[in-house]
């Protein structure tokens, strides 16, 4: 090791130190948004010169210098003080707090409800995931300079917000998914990072829906080495080759879930993402496709389209999905008939017309399946999705003559 | 280096050379040729440092104009909305000359078709505006 020249940096272990030393400045009394900033440029620095130079305190040489920008600015800014001024040259010793509370303390900064989705997303991976502006840029295609005044207004948008009371856990829930839900671009795996972040929640709170939604992560990240086959072409969960699935992965979602549904009672019924991730549990179950616990799976569905007022309009997704299950337990014209409740709602999209092309193709009706399929592909909003339809109605298309 | 955008269009642009079908009425071995085709051509581009950029467009569209002091703005689908000029996407490439973006664009052209047969397609080549001060 001493060898090397250049040492090889734990990205991981400083990109966890992030939310504690921020959570640390902002318990001290500075401002969130220049805390941010400051230690935005302390991890900058600290990717620069910790290969080389690797700190004995890691924590506390990001905390120190974080801490000297912030002085530094204040200096130049001749702006009125927010408070005074510490004379002590060393860091204050890290406060008494958990990990996990760190994350949630910061969580629900960085979900406030008055900022949008996506800038919710953005500060979150960079407050709490210890991401660079440069790496969240890269993992939404945008440049760095237009994510960086995302997260610039988005915590102009919070000065002056109190951040010290609890915030709404469903609005984190669902920042985490739609993290998740980026998938992965560049070289940041967004889906991991989504995954490393439920678990730390699931550490700071008892919530079930919190480890529903880890588990739910666990679950469905578990099939992604069988979702693209080698000409990066997308491969449904039918077609999937099983034995590609992450097996650990499972088993761990499995006990996750399992830990929350414990946790049920009469009146307190499991959440959305329980239900979503006991379907993903019920899926990962199956040795192949023809196995598949379909009355299981659809007696889950009944429970998440329960959970809202309107279903078909509030959640049409739950209801697209259970018209799946309906088809294979009760036929695809019962199927069918539950996708036409849809119409209305989502019929410009190119899942319904996708998953109506699935259950025609299950009826064996193939002309209807390929015309199905063809709309779909028209209404795609993603290259690989519409080049899946597009095979699939051409493949169609052709089987019926 | 000069940048071009290649565009394909879903409809307009000159007489096609050939009439064809949709994609989704080929042969499944003639869609999968032409993608494999699509997917060679970008590696192409990448190994030669001239990629830039490859996108593509969903066929929906709407003209937007402003509305007037207090107005909504004023959508509308266009005139023929059936046969207008509708673009499908593009490649961008940062080359040399316009030769050597006509060269490209004839290659896209030549993506195989049903039966495997060049498609021949009309692709629209267009000069992107540099950042830098022009050279002449």
């Amino acid at each position: 090791m001493i060898d090397e020249p250049v040492q090889r940096l734990d990205e991981g272990a400083l990109r966890a130190l992030v939310p504690r030393v921020l959570a640390g400045l902002v318990r001290r009394g500075e401002d969130f948004d220049a805390a941010e900033d400051a230690l935005q440029e302390a991890l900058l620095e600290a990717l620069r010169v910790w290969p080389e130079h690797p700190p004995r305190d890691p924590r506390a040489w990001l905390t120190t210098v974080a801490t000297r920008r912030l002085v530094d600015a204040r200096r130049s800014e001749a702006a009125r003080q927010r408070r005074e001024e510490t004379s002590s040259a060393e860091p204050p010793p890290p406060a008494a707090t958990e990990e996990g509370d760190d994350t949630l303390f910061l969580l629900f900064c960085c979900c406030h409800p008055d900022l949008a989705p996506a800038s919710q997303v953005a500060l979150t991976l960079r407050a709490v995931g210890g991401l660079t502006t440069r790496e969240i840029a890269d993992a939404f295609y945008v440049p760095e300079a237009t994510m960086a005044q995302r997260i610039s207004r988005a915590k102009r948008t919070l000065r002056g917000r109190r951040l010290d009371q609890p915030g709404d856990l469903a609005v984190v829930l669902r920042v985490l998914y739609l993290v998740y839900t980026a998938g992965h671009a560049g070289r940041v795996d967004l889906a991991r990072e989504a995954i490393r972040l439920a678990r730390q929640l699931t550490l700071a709170t008892e919530e079930p829906e919190a480890r529903g939604l880890l588990a739910l992560m666990l679950l469905n990240h578990a099939r992604l080495p069988a979702r693209l086959d080698s000409e990066g072409r997308i491969v449904t969960l039918d077609q999937q080759d099983r034995g590609r699935w992450d097996t650990r992965e499972i088993a761990e979602g499995v006990r996750v879930l399992q830990s929350a549904l414990a946790m049920r009672t009469e009146e307190r019924r499991p959440g959305r993402y329980q239900v979503e991730a006991a379907i993903a549990a019920l899926h990962d179950d199956a040795a192949s496709a023809e196995e598949t616990d379909w009355p299981q799976i659809l007696a889950w569905y009944d429970d998440l389209v329960a959970l809202t007022d309107d279903p078909v309009r509030q959640d049409p997704a739950a209801v697209l999905g259970r018209a799946v299950a309906v088809g294979h337990v009760l036929g695809a014209p019962a199927g069918l008939r539950e996708t036409d409740r849809l119409r209305d709602v989502i019929g410009e999209r190119h899942r319904w017309h996708a998953v109506r092309g699935h259950l025609h193709e299950l009826d064996g009706e193939l002309p209807a399946a390929a015309s199905a399929y063809a709309e779909a592909a028209r209404r795609a909003t993603n290259v690989a999705e519409r080049d899946y339809l597009v095979r699939q109605a051409a493949r169609t298309r052709a089987a019926r003559a | 280096m000069p940048k071009y955008l290649l565009l394909k269009h879903y409809r307009g642009g000159p007489e096609p050379h050939h009439p064809f079908p949709p994609m989704d009425q080929w042969a499944p071995e003639d869609v999968e040729a032409h993608m494999a085709f699509q997917r060679h051509v970008s590696e192409l581009l990448e190994e030669n440092g001239e990629y830039v950029d490859a996108r593509a467009l969903t066929p929906a569209r709407t003209w937007v104009r402003y509305g007037g002091p207090e107005a909504a703005p004023v959508t509308t689908d266009g005139p023929h909305p059936e046969t207008s000029d509708l673009i499908a996407g593009w490649y961008m490439i940062d080359v040399e000359s316009h030769e050597r973006a006509l060269e490209v664009a004839a290659y896209v052209s030549s993506e195989p078709g049903p039966a495997g047969e060049p498609l021949y397609e009309w692709i629209d080549v267009r000069e992107v505006m540099s950042a830098a001060p022009s050279e002449d």
